[in-house]
């Protein structure tokens, strides 16, 4: 029997595993990636909640959190494709020129 | 264990072992590859709990549009990196531990019932009618508002991606 605490847990797992990827690669499209999955995960979570109290608003929320999600990652790209063009460098540790 | 059991196991744990594949590759274009199926098989999470409507959005959209979007960014600039270069950072030990505590918090929280209501006791059936009308229904109707916001701020981020990415003319 499948409750919703299963939905929750894996829910947060994937959830983990996008902060992993934010806090400890080096590399800004792997963030960006992680970000998109820590979104998915989120989603799970809605979805799941949704589905147990049987009451569609939540999957609404989806399609926006799916609509933020497209924007931020376009935005992430082109933010990317500027700084690459400027520094010839993904890597975040190499991105310090603000750094007093 | 029924089939749903099965079904919910298979597409958690491939859904699991694909993001940690992804997260942990050196070169871009594996992540983004390993985060396809992740997404499919999110997807399929979705069908089972009757989002049929949204499973297919995100078969189109982060799985489909997105992910295409990115190898793009990867193809364009050539960005794999050098090999036996580390890939993450030098105090990275640190962001492990917070994960591993986030991770333990998370999931104490959601193995109690911290939550009130009825939960445990539904058994998996569908939102009444269909899953895309009642998403819809709800969508025209009390959500209208937020619905036309969220076409604005696809158009501001459209201008937006261009002005960033547009090359400076001399």
């Amino acid at each position: 029997m499948i409750t919703l605490s299963h939905y929750l847990v894996l829910s947060a797992i994937l959830f983990t595993i996008g902060v992993t990827g934010v806090l400890m690669r080096k590399n800004v499209i792997i963030i960006l990636l992680s970000i998109e999955l820590m979104l998915t995960a989120v989603n799970i979570n809605f979805i799941a909640f949704s589905h147990y109290m049987q009451n569609p608003d939540g999957q609404v929320f989806v399609f926006f959190v799916m609509t933020i999600a497209a924007a931020e990652a376009t935005l992430g790209l082109a933010i990317i494709v500027a700084l690459f063009r400027n520094l010839e460098t993904v890597n975040v540790d190499e991105i310090n020129q603000m750094k007093g | 264990m029924g089939l749903y059991d099965i079904m919910f196991y298979y597409l958690a744990s491939v859904a699991v072992i694909t993001a940690l594949l992804a997260v942990s590759r050196a070169n871009p274009v594996h992540a983004v590859v390993f985060l396809v199926p992740c997404f499919f098989h999110v997807a399929g999470i979705f069908v089972l709990l009757g989002a049929e409507f949204l499973a297919a959005i995100q078969i189109l959209v982060p799985a489909g549009a997105l992910m295409i979007l990115y190898l793009f960014v990867v193809f364009l600039f050539n960005v794999s990196e050098v090999k036996g270069q580390r890939i993450t950072h030098r105090k990275s030990f640190l962001a492990g531990i917070v994960a591993m505590l986030l991770i333990f918090l998370l999931i104490v929280l959601s193995i109690q019932s911290l939550f009130p209501g009825p939960f445990e006791e539904l058994i998996a059936t569908n939102i009444g009618i269909d899953n895309t009308a009642a998403v819809g229904g709800s969508l025209f109707t009390k959500y209208l508002f937020p619905f036309e916001l969220a076409s604005l701020v696809l158009l501001v981020v459209m201008f937006g991606a261009m002005v960033l990415a547009r090359r400076e003319e001399e």
